[in-house]
């Protein structure tokens, strides 16, 4: 009997929400086969079966809170003989959301927690976790209050990797009879994203400013070099890693931008760690690509491509998460023509990259089609001065539009 | 005797004796100052201990002369008012007597005297034996009770017009009672007299026996005791009362105005209630604020408005209760002693021990009206106990008041045979915040009483399977 136990998820994490099983009771799993997905603040994590084995018991159902080193489930034998589970086992193809498995006795509960009869009832019947039920009796008991809003709750949350996984439901047509609305719990990831959004915005004294870069020159660059770089390199040449090298380069310049407040200090950072956001089914996510200005352009486009995809499989490491210096979002993936991005705290400045759209300019006194990019720096006030602020979006467009300044380092 | 004390109690009730024995336990220096002989407060020497003695007495013998027959037994039955009165007095005497000895057992310097306030730190004692002497303590207690509430035109003398006290005393069976308030002391009196042999007659100024009780419980409380024999003034004023040689005249009016009456009587019970004992302690010097009621001020901790002086039981707001103040002196030695001492006032029971007893926790059913909370309640009646029918004991019912939504137990009220000893069942439950289905799947003896309680759960899921 092996148990398979929250791991160390790093620093600074303790909690996680159990987000989806991957096995059922009774199935046969091999050493270090994903089992469990765990949603955490910052990421996913997989838990691997510790041994192999039969898939014995499912302690913390999905939508369960689980605390590092608490019990998940448990792997029985040694990989040998596969007891079909007696009645989960039946041939359930459909995403059961990892109900009551064979009805766990709960007959004995812990020595130490003691459940009174109606909360015994409960979790046998619906096999929901004592672990998983907030108790506000008298001593830290579950009472049956307790238990039944814990259902509730259960009950209110959507079968999870259903719902989950799939698309989200377009919405077009005449809305349904009903329901009309539906209620779920937030998810660790959107609770922390909502949690961080508003302490940036309560903290720092935020504003945004905008101009514009007239693509044309980066553009031609790419179409130009395109296929050697791509053979070269092995990644295709696209604009973010410009970005990044353009940032850089005015971050350096003005160096209240890659700054942070910290106390009664103001940190300068002599590194350029930029965080690159990243859009995922389960919400935004921001890796971080460290020390940067010592990268190529395709080294850049490497790591931000390697992000993009792990962070749509929900792989990323918590570490590549944490302690950016500056951010860069793009909404111009999506159409945006225009935003004002939110910091991403402690940092104090967040570039916003928008949609390229040929614009009528003037240009020498004629009016020529550009591809033009707004752009727009989100930066805190408290640290960095509005002629900063204009300075450096000022410089960004300089780099963006004569690349070769980045070449020359002027 | 007289030193430095860690915490001093005036008064040697309920709520001082089982304070002074948590604080010496707690290692505090203790002083009770009591000024009655015997230890034990109104509790033990005037009012639960010996009423219970002579409540379990009357009812022996009621039992024996109506009910024996219909069981099959058949005896001459004489009553020896004098030995009843005398198995009282010995009850009282080993329970006090009990209490000198655990003051002894754990060190307590009993100060037997009149106690007051005299500066901060100081009790000034008036000593029973003559002269004066002086406490130091870091804490005072005030711990001095309740007296019996008086009727303007209406003065006790003890002989014809008894409080509560005289009650216990009386030289003979009175032909005639009257007792002026249907609370919980005037109805355990009357019974007992009216089982003796009195014509009793209850007089209550509002239109209900024992206001705030469960008013279900109440109805089927009076209808009983109606049927036992005892008459009902309800609605009524009592507006004077004359003592002649033959008896008492009362002249009584209805309380919504209305034409007197006269009623007449060998004996007059006043029992509408007490009040706080706080005349002579020294508070106004000391400082201590009091409620329009006369009550002590106290916080949480039970601290009044002068710094050092405290104050527990009966001289406080919350119920008359002798269980009440033994758990504020208890938890008060317990803070003193930087402890977490508490009392958990939505878990006091209440009980009349008439018979059939009424017993009591928690919310009543217009209480939870009142307060706009959705509840279910579960009923089960004693005629379909098994236990009671073999004891032919089966009047009144178990009533348990439940959160609709989450099945907590709000209240639970019982009228019928043990209910006092069965009520701390589901004070123990709702303490450890239980749900009606535990009580409901918690094995109960069969054949006991407590299974009504059990059913009466159960019926808060409509699942009762003994009716």
């Amino acid at each position: 009997m092996t148990e398979i136990r929250v791991p160390n998820m790093g620093e600074s994490v303790t909690e996680a929400t159990v987000a989806k099983w991957l096995k059922k009771v009774g199935d046969a799993v091999a050493a270090d086969e994903p089992l469990v997905e765990l949603e955490t603040d910052k990421v996913a994590v997989e838990v691997n079966a510790p041994a192999a084995g039969v898939l014995t018991e499912i302690a913390t159902g999905p939508g369960t809170a689980v605390k590092v080193g608490g019990l998940l489930g448990t792997i029985s034998g040694s990989g040998g003989v596969v007891r079909p589970a007696p009645a989960a086992a039946a041939p359930a193809p459909a995403p059961r959301p990892a109900p009551a498995p064979a009805p766990a006795p709960v007959a004995a509960p812990a020595a130490d927690r003691p459940l009174s009869p109606s909360v015994r009832r409960i979790v046998e019947e619906t096999g929901i976790s004592p672990s998983a039920i907030a108790p506000t009796g008298p001593g830290g008991r579950i009472t049956k209050g307790d238990a039944l809003a814990a259902l509730e709750a259960r009950a209110a949350s959507p079968a999870t990797p259903a719902v989950a996984a799939a698309p989200a439901p377009a919405a077009h047509g005449p809305r349904a009879a009903d329901p009309r609305e539906q209620r779920v719990p937030m998810t660790r990831l959107r609770k922390t994203i909502a949690l961080r959004l508003k302490e940036a915005q309560n903290t720092a004294a935020q504003l945004t400013t905008f101009n514009e870069a007239d693509m044309t020159t980066i553009m031609a660059l790419r179409s130009e070099y395109k296929d050697a770089f791509e053979k070269r390199h092995g990644v295709r040449l696209g604009f973010m890693s410009f970005f990044v090298k353009a940032c850089i380069a005015a971050l350096k310049e003005l160096p209240a931008v890659n700054a942070e407040i910290d106390g009664d200090d103001i940190v300068y950072k002599n590194h350029y760690d930029i965080g690159v956001a990243v859009a995922t089914e389960r919400g935004l996510v921001v890796p971080v690509v460290r020390d940067a200005d010592h990268m190529s352009l395709a080294g850049l486009e490497k790591a931000i491509n390697d992000f993009g995809l792990r962070a749509r499989d929900g792989k990323l490491k918590l570490e590549e998460l944490q302690g950016g210096t500056f951010t860069i979002s793009n909404g111009g993936v999506y159409g945006s023509l225009m935003s004002t991005p939110i910091l991403n705290t402690p940092q104090s400045g967040i570039l916003g990259m928008h949609k390229i759209q040929e614009r009528p300019m003037a240009i020498g006194g004629k009016v020529e089609i550009r591809p033009m990019m707004y752009l727009a720096l989100s930066y805190d006030h408290r640290l960095v001065d509005g002629r900063e602020a204009v300075l450096f979006l000022v410089r960004v467009k300089d780099f963006l539009e004569n690349p070769s300044r980045l070449l020359l380092e002027v | 005797m007289p030193g430095q004390y860690d915490v001093a109690f005036i008064g040697g009730g309920p709520g001082g004796y089982n304070g002074a024995i948590r604080a010496a336990q707690l290692g505090l220096k203790t002083a009770v100052v009591e000024k009655t002989a015997t230890l034990g407060g109104t509790c033990l020497n005037v009012g639960c201990i010996p009423s219970k003695a002579l409540l379990h007495a009357s009812a022996r013998f009621e039992e024996a002369v109506r009910h024996f027959p219909a069981i099959g037994i058949r005896a001459e039955l004489t009553l020896d008012l004098p030995a009843m009165m005398n198995h009282r007095a010995k009850t009282v005497e080993g329970l006090t007597k009990g209490i000198e000895f655990l003051f002894k057992k754990n060190k307590i310097d009993w100060i037997k005297g009149t106690g007051r306030i005299a500066g901060a730190g100081k009790v000034a004692v008036t000593l029973t034996a003559g002269g004066e002497d002086q406490l130091d303590a870091k804490s005072i207690v005030i711990a001095t009770g309740s007296e019996v509430m008086k009727i303007p035109g209406v003065v006790i003398d003890e002989r014809r017009i008894v409080s509560s006290t005289g009650a216990l005393t009386l030289p003979g069976v009175p032909p005639r009672m009257i007792v002026i308030g249907g609370g919980y002391i005037g109805l355990e009196m009357g019974s007992v007299w009216r089982r003796l042999g009195s014509q009793v007659t209850v007089v209550e100024f509002l239109d209900r026996i024992t206001p705030g009780m469960d008013a279900e419980v109440s109805k089927q409380f009076q209808r009983i005791l109606t049927k036992q024999g005892m008459a009902f003034k309800l609605g009524m004023k009592v507006v004077g009362a004359d003592v002649s040689s033959s008896g008492v005249k009362v002249k009584i009016e209805p309380a919504a105005g209305g034409a007197p009456e006269t009623l007449e009587a060998d004996v007059v019970l006043v029992s509408i209630g007490r009040k706080p004992h706080t005349a002579g302690l020294g508070l106004e010097a000391a400082g201590v604020a009091m409620d329009a009621r006369g009550r002590i001020v106290t916080d949480g901790h039970y601290r009044t408005s002068a710094p050092g002086i405290f104050a527990i039981g009966d001289v406080i707001a919350g119920p008359m209760l002798a269980h009440k103040a033994e758990d504020e002196g208890m938890a008060l030695a317990e803070l003193l002693a930087g402890k977490a001492g508490h009392v958990n006032y939505d878990t006091i029971p209440g009980v009349v021990y008439t018979a059939p007893e009424v017993a009591t926790v928690g919310k009543t059913e217009e209480e939870l009206k009142a307060a706009g909370v959705e509840y279910r309640v579960g009923k089960f009646p004693f005629t379909a106990n098994a236990r009671a029918k073999t004891i032919a004991d089966t009047d009144g019912f178990v009533k348990i008041l439940a959160d609709a939504k989450t099945d907590r137990v709000l209240g639970c009220h019982i009228i019928g045979p043990e209910a006092g000893n069965m009520i701390a069942e589901v004070a123990l439950g709702m303490e450890l915040g239980a749900s009606a289905e535990d009580i409901a799947r918690t094995c109960h003896a069969h054949p006991t009483l407590p299974e009504a309680v059990r059913q009466a759960a159960m019926g808060v899921d409509g699942r009762i399977t003994q009716m």
